[in-house]
């Protein structure tokens, strides 16, 4: 989960990462009344930032200076409500201003590929880091963190001199990284980073932008971090999915798409948009994974998810049953079926191998309902329910 | 001979004592699994009956029963509060393979269990978040169902259960050597090229499928290793070319992000790397059959 910008000023805040003051703003005129407050420290400026979670915000417009409150809130007037590369910006941060000298950049994250943290740190903050990483590799300094022993004080020593910074500057930013490893560790972070990181006219080091991801699988021990979920982009269906605990992704296509293993349902997408394209271009609506060992209950559940989307046309259902049993599959679309009645006439196309898979078919049958095909392999199944969507 | 697991694998299971844990205990041993021991530090000293008049011992540490019966594969099915302390036990009492079946553990757990495991040196990690791996005939450590497909000459290394199942079912009149699922986390204990190695070592196998899915450089990585040191014939599949960027597709790892972790350039590595790539499992199976025929021929 990403956090927005203002929520990871106050996470920084909160291990004593040192920030600017600044505050979240949903209209022009709480803007006003935060640039008031904020603006005393710094001789009145401000900056009013878009709250997005995408990158580009300062060419889109979406960062604006404002010298008085007044300009605070004629910026947030006109920054509330832009569209930045596709999210729609619902609130602004009004952050105190600041003279800057420098502009560093700084991230920990995670390394798959050597299933360790990574310590990332440039004397060239501010722009954009992939560019950097790129052009000129040697300006941005790669350190290996492991994730057992952290950012201590060597740890941070070698990753400021990896990054070539002059001594005092040095002994000035390498506590922040401490903080900033603090940060990563208890929050069960997945991503920390500060771009940019920067000295102010005064010789302070301060985080003035941060993006900070948090890993949804710890939430168990996180209590606060529910609270930081934003559903304001979210798909209503998958909003509706998650509140019965099932995987559920929104799509664009007409072949709504049900099946088991995360792998598998992927799989499944990709061979109905494969076949769909014999069949004027049909494409997978959403993914769906009822997970292992599904009941018939979160395979009915699943259904009426996937027909309360009207862009579906045709149903492919395509279960290998390891755990889950493909009677209970069975019991589910029959039971689904049954509570939508005659009302709901779009086509279900059922692919069912693996665990009792002869028993779940037996169901199906027995049960002989108009609207139910069934397809002995995947390839065939997808190619049926593109074809199917194709003809509603 | 197959890899990391074969029929004199000694086999405790921690959690045993739970649900989970009781109906996969079941399966293993079902599917000819020697499991020696449970743990369960309140239920040390006690005995789990299961079908067919067999009777487990449950131990209170995974040090205790390797004392007494000589394990030397855990696989653990406790809840992802308790994963981290149970794999470090597991490893601190050196124990040579450990199988994380449990979905949804913190990443940092991970990482820091799997570290840890490395600092040490003794132990493998499989997993977590993965449906742990089987040797027909020989053994089964997780929850991969041994009815799929029997034994054979094909290896099979997979981030996902259900397309493991899928690929050892289209390919059941071949059989498998051993099918190992590494599962779709961030960070996973053993990678695709750890076990590409193991096969190509591996006597009993002649040829590998490679099930890859999006998020990651795993599969790209997995390439250049096949083109380098990997002799044997390798076919590869590859899913979630229809995923958005962005969203997480069910597993944790699996995301696109901007345009790393695509399908297409996984896809391309392979090929790249003269790996086969199916466009569906069916494909892919197709592909290996071909293979096997060719091998046998």
């Amino acid at each position: 989960m990403d956090l927005f910008e203002y929520q990871a000023r106050d996470v920084f805040e909160k291990h004593g990462v040192p920030v600017l003051a600044g505050a979240v703003a949903s209209t022009p005129e709480e803007a006003r009344a935060a640039a008031e407050r904020i603006g005393v420290a710094s001789g009145g400026v401000t900056v009013v930032k878009a709250q997005v979670k995408a990158g580009g915000r300062g060419k889109a417009g979406g960062v604006k200076v404002a010298k008085t409150a007044d300009e605070a809130e004629e910026h947030a007037r006109a920054i509330l409500g832009m569209d930045i590369k596709g999210h729609t910006v619902h609130e602004v941060m009004v952050a105190q201003g600041a003279q800057i000298d420098e502009e560093y950049y700084f991230s920990i994250l995670l390394d798959r590929a050597n299933r360790t943290y990574l310590a990332m740190c440039s004397k060239e903050g501010g722009m954009d880091i992939e560019q950097l990483a790129v052009e000129r590799p040697e300006a941005l300094a790669r350190i290996a963190v492991d994730p057992n022993t952290g950012i201590d004080a060597a740890k941070a020593r070698e990753i400021v001199e990896a990054a070539g910074f002059d001594a005092e500057t040095a002994a000035k930013i390498e506590p922040v990284l401490q903080t900033l490893w603090t940060v990563y560790r208890e929050e069960d972070a997945t991503l920390v980073e500060v771009n940019p990181l920067v000295k102010t006219a005064a010789g302070d080091i301060v985080a003035l932008d941060g993006k900070v991801s948090l890993d949804e699988n710890a939430f168990f021990r996180q209590p606060e971090h529910a609270a930081l979920e934003d559903n304001s982009e979210t798909d209503p269906l998958e909003i509706a999915a998650r509140e019965k605990d099932l995987n559920y992704v929104k799509l664009d296509g007409s072949v709504g798409i049900i099946g088991n293993g995360a792998g598998l349902v992927m799989s499944t997408l990709d061979v109905v948009a494969y076949a769909g394209e014999e069949f004027g271009g049909q494409k997978p609506a959403n993914f769906l994974d009822i997970g292992g060992g599904a009941s018939a209950e979160v395979m009915a559940n699943g259904l009426h998810i996937i027909l309360s989307d009207p862009q579906v046309k045709a149903v492919f259902v395509n279960v290998f049953g390891g755990i889950t049993a493909c009677d209970a599959v069975a019991n589910g679309i029959v039971g689904a079926l049954d509570s939508l009645g005659d009302e709901e006439d779009r086509p279900l196309v059922v692919r069912l191998d693996g665990n009792n898979v002869e028993e779940g078919r037996r169901i199906l049958q027995e049960r002989d309902h108009p609207r139910v095909i069934i397809e002995p392999t995947m390839d065939g199944a997808a190619r049926k329910a593109a074809e199917l969507a194709s003809q509603n | 001979m197959a890899i990391f697991l074969t029929a004199d694998s000694k086999v405790i299971v921690q959690g045993m004592t739970g649900s989970e844990g009781m109906k996969h205990t079941q399966r293993m041993l079902r599917s000819g699994t020697a499991i020696v021991g449970g743990v369960n530090p309140r239920k040390a000293g006690t005995e789990v009956e299961f079908e067919g008049d067999t009777t487990v011992p449950v131990f209170g540490t995974v040090a205790e029963a390797i004392e007494a019966t000589g394990a030397d594969v855990s696989v653990i099915f406790v809840p992802a509060a308790f994963t981290k302390a149970a794999a470090v036990e597991a490893i601190d009492a050196g124990i040579p393979l450990a199988v994380v079946i449990t979905e949804g553990v913190a990443v940092k757990d991970t990482a820091e269990f799997f570290n840890y495991a490395q600092a040490k040196g003794g132990t493998r990690i499989i997993g977590p978040n993965c449906p742990g791996l089987i040797s027909p005939g020989a053994s089964n450590a997780g929850i991969i169902p041994a009815d799929i497909s029997g034994s054979g000459r094909i290896g099979l290394v997979s981030k996902s259960g259900t397309l493991t199942y899928q690929m050892m079912y289209e390919l059941r009149d071949f059989g498998f050597s051993t099918g190992v699922g590494i599962g779709g986390d961030p960070i996973i204990g053993t990678t695709h090229i750890d076990c590409l190695e193991a096969f190509e070592n591996d006597p009993d196998t002649d040829a590998i499928v490679m099930i890859g899915e999006i998020g990651g450089d795993a599969e790209e990585r997995a390439a250049a290793y096949i083109k380098d040191h990997v002799t044997k014939p390798v076919v590869g599949y590859v899913a979630g070319f229809t995923a958005p960027e962005g969203k997480t597709m069910g597993h944790a790892g699996a995301i696109v992000s901007g345009s790393s972790g695509t399908a297409q350039a996984k896809k391309e590595a392979l090929e790249a790397a003269g790996v086969k790539v199916g466009k569906t499992p069916s494909e892919t199976a197709d592909l290996m059959r071909e293979i096997m025929q060719g091998l046998a021929g």
